[in-house]
């Protein structure tokens, strides 16, 4: 019998706005429909990580709503990465012989608006907008705008990002939005911060996912193996020094960092990825990380989209959920929501979006500060 | 061009006054793998080295690395500016805003020259006042 972990049940809640809703509310919602998938209940979990970007004891608070089974739970938090880096725990947990079922959730319940870094550079009053900028959109325009300086990439490219995602969206009917955005409507919505417009920004959702894992021997002995998905590869990063990092962030060095840990363990490159979800937080993040991600040659993510090779029925359909453009971004949330996406094209059960024939997909986050999370999943 | 008077307090911690009493940005650099970063630093981020670090003045001129262009912002918040991290000479990379300059892509141009200036914060933000702040401004003659 080999120590491989399997995601053995995984869902999500429809990402939305849930006024009266707590993050662990949410993460029960989302556990008990994870719990369902599986024909598992609350008493078989024998960890918990849970994962969310504001707030404490959120997987001892879920269990309040859906049984204080005593359980040991590790709570988590690494900004974007956080589901995932949940989701990584229970399966080093499971991969270390401790466990053979644990739950990872992850939920996120979020304010209204653009993410506000906190004044934590020692100044004496707020420097937003009086030392340049480093809001969410800023970071991120940056990160295009450093792509259009090396490769030449331009503004349209990057909103026709936002249009093949939302086009995408519009058969997951989990997704926040079902609309699409054509390229003119993107290119002419409000402008944000250069070449992000308000429509190249992913939206501010609140959501819960949770993935139930297992060891080998207790997904044969439950016979749970035919809906069963392998966790081949997983990769966790923070970010190495790079020269300008600690005043201009560098997302691009610790998904490289991240996917090479990923790759290798699974013993598989970037050519055997079918299907990839990726942390398109906003429009411009996606075209550098398909070279990020080996999924095209340096300097070619632009041209790579354009081919429609990242659509769906391309070589290696990107964000076939409707990535987190429209989607949604419950940030804690994200990181399990991506791996379920996956789960589903691997078990054939994603309908209208399934990708036929797909065998390994692969999952990506990265959060500010930074942290990088990839897996690869492989059908059981 | 420094347009400063006593009553105004440096923003940023790696801003210093020297003896004259003129701003410049502070930087540290590394004894053991000679990166200059920003601002104080006891151990080096890039290579770990413990105490080796030699606090330096940053140089005035740059060439602009990276910019964006701010449209929406928080409130008080003069926009549009441009954001932009420059590379300065002889080492060091800061982030500040990018004026005297069309707010506009066809303006803005990446490896442009800039010069170091120091103006009021009050130039850029509602609560400024009593505050100097760096910022940029297309160099005024070659780099040197
Ligand atoms: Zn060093």
């Amino acid at each position: 019998m080999s120590n491989d972990v399997y995601v053995v049940g995984i869902d999500m809640i429809k990402f939305g706005r849930f006024d009266d809703a707590k993050p662990e509310s949410l993460a029960a919602r989302a556990t008990l429909l994870a719990l369902d998938d599986c024909g598992q209940t609350i008493q078989d979990m024998q960890a918990i990580y849970a994962g969310t970007c504001n707030g404490t004891m959120m997987g001892q608070r879920m269990l309040h709503y859906i049984g204080q089974t005593g359980a040991p739970v590790v709570n988590v938090t690494n900004a974007c990465a956080t589901g995932a880096t949940a989701f990584r725990e229970a399966f080093i947990a499971i991969k270390a012989g401790l466990y053979d079922t644990c739950l990872a959730v992850g939920s996120e319940k979020m304010g209204k608006g653009m993410l506000v870094p906190k004044n934590s550079g020692g100044t004496a009053i707020p420097t937003e907008g009086l030392l340049g900028s480093g809001v969410m959109p800023s970071v991120f325009a940056q990160m295009g705008m450093e792509h259009s300086r090396k490769y030449g990439t331009t503004f349209e490219q990057f909103a026709r990002v936002s249009e093949k995602n939302h086009k995408h969206s519009v058969l997951n009917p989990k997704a926040m939005y079902q609309k699409e955005t054509p390229l003119d409507m993107v290119m002419e919505a409000e402008m944000i911060a250069y070449p992000l417009t308000k429509l190249m920004c992913s939206v501010n959702v609140d959501g819960a996912a949770a993935a139930v894992l297992m060891s080998e021997k207790r997904t044969k002995e439950l016979g749970l193996m035919n809906r069963a998905v392998r966790v081949k590869g997983s990769g966790l990063a923070s970010d190495p020094f790079t020269d300008r990092n600690l005043v201009m962030q560098d997302v691009n060095t610790v998904t490289r960092l991240a996917a090479a840990r990923a790759y290798e363990m699974a013993g598989v490159g970037p050519e055997d990825v079918n299907l990839v979800e990726l942390h398109d937080c906003f429009a411009t993040a996606e075209i550098p990380h398909y070279e990020n991600l080996g999924l095209c040659a340096e300097g070619e993510g632009g041209a790579f989209l354009d081919s429609g090779a990242t659509t769906f029925g391309g070589k290696v359909p990107v964000n076939l959920s409707g990535g987190l453009l429209s989607k949604g971004h419950p940030l804690g949330a994200t990181g399990i929501a991506n791996i379920y996406e996956i789960a589903q094209h691997l078990r054939g059960e994603a309908g209208k979006r399934q990708m036929e024939g797909a065998t390994i997909g692969l999952t990506h986050v990265v959060g500010l500060g930074s942290a990088c999370a990839v897996h690869i999943l492989e059908k059981a | 061009m420094n347009d400063i008077t006593a009553t105004e307090r440096p923003v940023a911690p790696y801003t210093e006054l020297d003896e004259n009493g003129a701003p410049y940005l502070l930087g540290s650099r590394c004894g053991a793998c000679g990166q200059t970063h920003l601002g104080r630093f006891e151990n080096c981020p890039k290579c770990g080295a413990r105490n080796a670090m030699d606090v330096v003045r940053l140089a005035s001129h740059g060439t602009l690395y990276n910019y964006t262009i701010v449209h929406r912002s928080l409130p008080g918040v003069k926009v549009p500016f441009v954001s932009a991290t420059v590379d300065l000479d002889g080492g060091g990379t800061v982030r500040g805003n990018l004026i005297d300059i069309v707010p506009d892509p066809s303006h803005v141009k990446f490896g442009m020259p800039v010069d170091v200036i120091f103006r009021s914060a009050s130039t850029a933000v509602a609560d400024g006042d009593g505050f100097i702040a760096h910022f940029f401004i297309p160099a005024q003659e070659a780099a040197q």
